[in-house]
């Protein structure tokens, strides 16, 4: 097995992700983008946390970091729902597009 | 050896003992009360809306009888330990001084065996102990060592003579007190909250990481029972409980009830946390929790703007002055070894551990934190707005809490503002210059206000400038003392300007709604004319005693040796003595004698507000016998004179600098008395005679002011509060809104946006220019194709700008991918 | 390159192989659901997909020995963060079934940045890493390991996440409550 398999295969989900988040509409399937960036990520720290085991050093640091990611991206679920259904009750759509109000 | 290292290292060495007690360990529970008190009037205070102020008083009560039982037996050890070691002592001492560099070898073995005589805890034996705090294990190992003392010995040869020169005179003035004294060290306890692991180190290194200095980080909770602290805890729980009683008829009735109860406890326990914290990050958070507290205070009554905007003020200002407090906070933490503990701190300064620039920066910083909280010149100008909240709120932030914070910061890090501002030796230093420039300018502001609130508030302004002027010259016990007092008459006048206001139309203004008071309220008159007594300084009541004090601390006048000379200072701190007095007959007159000006039937208050006021007399009375001289009154002041210095001012000579004190002098009291008195009487016959012309005037019509342009001018100039709010909001805050935003959009209409549609434009344009001349001629296909081409580019720029939160990220993946591969390629 | 599909060929590790066919395999079902997930027109196809992607993932972590964070992927993430996600679905009253408008129109844009990005990736990866940084011989990680290291190494960043967590509770109470 080669740490490279994890980790291509976490870039294309990355990049999958990054493709979701900048081609779509709506509101909830751009938070579903993100939740596969940060899977993508996930992998990334548990491939390197089984690479820096084999260094010798005991280390079960990837595998918590992935934990506490798991964390966060609950916490960011939760608060962009919240985000999501506030614009929702405001304009009556959950289009990112809508939400236009940066425009200088 | 040689003379003068005799009562040098006798007194640098100061004989220290160890209090023990339950009650030293447990101070905690003075802050946990009237917090639990916030805790429960919130969440069930609804239910008992009207009876909410039970649980306040109770809280408070009991804290303050937790906290008068600890004053007494830190006193009664301190007593006992006296008299124990009393006669032996002086010899002990002088057998010590005799061995010449003992002390020294004693230095250096205390930095090698620093861990070891740290780790145990109580050491009670006698004789030396050195500053317990919470992390000195780990983090300073090797810190205090041989190196840092003998360093300390070798380059600051100035201290070294400096000390011995103070230790020289500190053991003359002393000899009248009754010879040397040892001092109780203070009972530290703490808690370790968490603890980063070894970083750094921790990767191979298995057993002995300590050893090799792998750091770690602890952050601990804790508290400091010394005397500074146990006695502002006295002193806040004390004007916080006549606070609490006095309220319970003030704001009787108001919608905010509960609210306003809540508030009151969790000022008072935050007030308490700050005072007891052992870390420095402890200290921040007191007090910026006592700075929310006053601004939800300040704006209790907020459907008014302008309270609303005076609370906003005293946030903001004080805003300002956080972020010194962050800085030097922040400065010391690295400087002392990466230490949050206040003690440790003070070891480090007193000891050579921190470096002159160091404590400097630190101490400028920290400056800036007490301007704006203890409401120092230039900063000060939230104070008297801060009146827009209920008056035994002013009370309480006045007298006990918020203001003071910033003397007891002072007070509490004193080693390092000591040695950082150079205070022994030299003739000028920032610290007592801010003092005294606050004396005359708060003083001078108080002359031409109508709200008699806001006349004591200058007048809180002029009294806190006392204190920082005393801790700046180096009178640390006077400053304390000069707090202690203060409280005490300071509430008494507030309390008495909530009483007055309660019985005249809920006024303040003295020129309208007041006059001739003194038959109509007869105990609020009574008492409110102690309290002016007092805080104008007259014999024998408390701001006698300790405004005197200051004065003789200056060192300005013949035959008061103390730690330097400034006799600027004592001139201006005279000068603001005579002011003192003036206002406050100014007031005292406007208020109690001539005609009554109101239309109202003002009467005495009720029963709970009037005995508040009579206990604060009774102690604005006495409270000054705490720290009289000791060759005054013969045999009675050798017994009994300065008894707070005694018992409260720090010792243990390794986290305290070794302070001289001033000799009271006859001469300097009956003069700043003469000043205060002169001045009075010239008020006095001024209002008298303008009595005499017409009883319901408040001013002349053809005063001094009409006649003269250059009293006209300072008149003015006082109205207007010297301009500092103009300066604030006007120009710095106006142009920060003004020029500066508008210079802002100006750059981003038409530099940014001049840029990107230029390029539209100029594309757009070169394309048609292109199509519109050579279109004419040949083969155009592709000069059409790179016309519109760019047109399109110039449509793309412009669209930069559109405000697509999709279009944002693009850009911003895109460029981070680019960035990206930059990196890789050159890397 | 040859080594990367060539499955396992110079390590002599006897499990080798069939972990390397289950990867493949879980990986082209990962991509696949992944790619179909942001280009599906039915929301809640999308999710049934981010299900897939998310199972995958979860057994990729099996098969590098994490089978705590496997566990806890199944329970926090498909059990928790997609129940919620079709929930927001269902709140925000998308149209169940095919949707044209899910899409903007100039998806040339997301694509080329995405691709651009993961040719980078991939190129620095394969620069650093090569096919010579291999993985041998890892046991699984016990879940007592994890808990100890959570608990000790990691105590503060545990402590502030806990903080984050309550901060993002009351947050999205705050944010989402009908005032």
């Amino acid at each position: 097995m080669l740490l490279n398999q994890y980790l291509l295969l976490a870039a294309a989900l990355f990049c999958i992700g990054v493709y979701g988040v900048l081609t779509r509409k709506n509101g909830v399937m751009v938070l579903m983008s993100i939740e596969l960036i940060l899977n993508a990520v996930n992998i990334n720290m548990v491939a390197f946390g089984v690479h820096n085991a084999e260094a010798g050093a005991a280390s079960v640091g990837g595998a918590v970091f992935a934990l506490f990611i798991i964390a966060v991206a609950a916490a960011e679920v939760g608060v962009g729902l919240a985000i999501v259904l506030l614009i929702y009750r405001n304009r009556r759509s959950i289009n990112v597009a809508d939400a236009s109000l940066m425009k200088g | 050896m040689s003379l003068m290292s005799t009562p040098l290292f006798a007194a640098a060495a100061a004989e220290t003992f160890q209090p023990a007690s339950w009650l030293f360990d447990n101070v905690w529970i003075v802050p946990a009360l009237p917090a639990l008190s916030f805790a429960l009037i919130l969440l069930f205070g609804k239910n008992f809306a009207k009876h909410v102020h039970i649980l306040g008083i109770a809280a408070v009560a009991t804290g303050l009888l937790f906290s008068t039982v600890t004053a007494f037996a830190w006193i009664t050890q301190y007593e006992d330990e006296q008299s124990h070691h009393g006669p032996a002592e002086e010899d002990h001492s002088e057998e010590e001084g005799a061995g010449g560099f003992v002390t020294i070898a004693n230095a250096d073995e205390e930095g090698d065996g620093h861990a070891e005589e740290e780790s145990d805890g109580h050491d009670d034996s006698g004789g030396e102990i050195a500053a317990r705090g919470c992390n000195v294990e780990e983090n300073n190992h090797g810190r205090f060592g041989p190196e840092a003392a003998s360093q300390f010995i070798g380059e600051d040869e100035y201290a070294l003579t400096d000390a011995s020169e103070i230790a020289a005179t500190a053991e003359e003035g002393e000899e009248g007190g009754g010879g040397e004294h040892i001092k109780p060290a203070a009972v530290v306890n703490c808690l370790d909250w968490f603890e980063t692991g070894s970083f750094g180190s921790d990767i191979g290194a298995s057993g002995d990481e300590a050893a090799q200095g792998g750091r770690t980080l602890k952050f601990s909770i804790g508290t400091i029972a010394d005397g500074q602290s146990i006695m502002m805890l006295f002193v806040v729980t004390f004007i916080s409980l006549l606070v609490h009683v006095f309220s319970t008829e003030y704001v009787k009735g108001d919608r905010r009830y509960v609210h306003y109860y809540a508030f009151l406890s969790l000022f008072t326990a935050s007030m308490l946390f700050m005072v007891l914290s052992a870390t420095t990050l402890q200290l921040i958070v007191g007090w910026e929790l006592v700075g929310v507290c006053s601004f939800a205070l300040i704006g209790h009554w907020w459907e008014d703007q302008d309270n609303s905007n005076a609370a906003l003020k005293a946030f903001l200002t004080n805003r300002v002055g956080d972020i010194g407090l962050l800085i030097g906070m922040i400065v010391l933490f690295f400087g002392a070894g990466q230490t949050f503990d206040i003690m440790t701190i003070n070891h480090a300064a007193v000891t050579g551990g921190l470096s002159q620039t160091t404590m400097t920066v630190a101490s400028l910083c920290l400056l800036t934190a007490v301007m704006s909280k203890s409401g120092q010149f230039i900063l000060h100008t939230w104070l008297p707005d801060a009146m827009a909240g209920p008056t035994p709120v002013s009370a309480l932030i006045h007298a006990a809490t918020m203001v003071v914070a910033g003397i007891y910061m002072v007070g509490r890090l004193y080693p390092v503002f000591w040695n950082g501002l150079m205070i022994p030796g030299s003739s000028f230093n920032i610290l007592a210059f801010v003092g005294a420039l606050t004396v005359v300018g708060g003083g001078a502001l108080a002359f031409v206000q109508r709200d008699i609130k806001k006349v004591l508030a200058y007048s809180t302004v002029s009294q806190l400038g006392y204190m920082v002027l005393a801790l700046g010259v180096g009178a640390w016990t006077a400053a304390m003392f000069h707090l202690f007092t203060h409280a005490f008459f300071k509430a008494c006048l507030f309390l008495g300007a909530g009483a007055l206001s309660h019985a005249c139309h809920h006024s303040f203004d003295m020129k309208d709604e007041m006059g001739g008071l003194r038959k109509k309220m007869p105990i609020t008159y009574a008492t409110f004319l102690i309290g002016t007594f007092a805080l104008a300084g007259l014999f024998p009541f408390a701001g006698f005693w300790s405004k005197d004090e200051i004065l003789v601390g200056t060192g300005g006048f013949p035959g008061t040796d103390a730690n330097g000379t400034y006799t600027l200072l004592l001139i201006m701190g005279l000068i603001g003595a005579a002011m003192t007095a003036g206002y406050m007959t100014r007031a005292i007159w406007l208020i109690f004698f001539g005609e009554y000006r109101g239309h109202d039937h003002p009467h005495d208050p009720p029963r709970a507000m009037s005995w508040s006021l009579i206990i604060l007399a009774v102690f604005a009375t006495f409270a000054g016998f705490l720290n009289i001289p000791a060759d005054w009154f013969g045999p009675i002041g050798e017994r009994y004179g300065l008894k707070f210095e005694q018992w409260f001012e720090p010792g243990g000579g390794d986290v305290f600098p070794v302070i001289s004190h001033g000799d009271s002098n006859l001469l300097l009291a009956i003069l700043a008395t003469l000043a205060a008195v002169g001045s009075a009487y010239v008020v006095w016959t001024y209002y008298q005679r303008l009595y005499a012309k017409n009883p319901a005037a408040t001013e002349y019509s053809d005063g001094i002011r009409t006649k003269n342009s250059f009293a006209s001018a300072g008149y003015t100039l006082l109205e207007n509060k010297y301009y500092l709010d103009h300066l604030y909001t006007g120009i710095i805050t106006g142009f920060t809104k003004g020029p500066l935003a508008r210079a802002a959009y100006w750059v981003n209409q038409n530099v940014i946006d001049e840029v990107i549609d230029t390029a539209g434009r100029t594309a757009t344009s070169a394309g048609r220019f292109v199509y519109k001349f050579i279109d004419q001629g040949t083969i155009d296909g592709a000069v059409n194709l790179s016309g519109n081409s760019s047109s399109d580019a110039g449509q793309v720029l412009r669209r930069l700008q559109s405000g697509s939160i999709r279009q944002y990220a693009s850009l911003m993946f895109g460029a981070a991918t680019v960035l990206a591969a930059v990196f890789i390629v050159a890397v | 390159m040859a080594n990367l599909l060539l499955l396992g060929q110079q390590t002599g590790n006897s499990w080798d192989l069939p972990a390397n066919i289950a990867f493949y395999v879980i990986a082209v079902i990962a991509i696949g659901s992944a790619l179909r997930m942001v280009t599906t027109n039915n929301v809640v196809h999308s999710a049934l997909y981010l299900l897939l992607v998310l199972s995958s993932v979860a057994a990729v972590y099996i098969l590098l020995g994490a089978e705590f964070v496997a566990a806890t992927q199944v329970l926090v993430y498909i059990g928790a963060i997609l129940v919620l996600l079709i929930f927001g679905v269902m709140l925000t009253r998308a149209r169940i079934g095919i949707d044209d408008d899910l899409n903007y129109e100039q998806r040339w844009i997301g694509l080329g940045v995405s691709s651009l990005l993961f040719v980078v990736i991939a190129y620095s990866l394969w620069d650093f890493y090569g096919s010579d940084t291999r993985l041998v011989g890892y046991e699984p990680q016990r879940t007592r390991e994890v808990a100890d290291s959570i608990f000790s190494t990691y105590i503060v960043p545990f402590e502030a996440i806990s903080v984050l967590l309550l901060a993002a509770l009351i947050g999205a109470v705050v944010v989402a409550r009908r005032d």
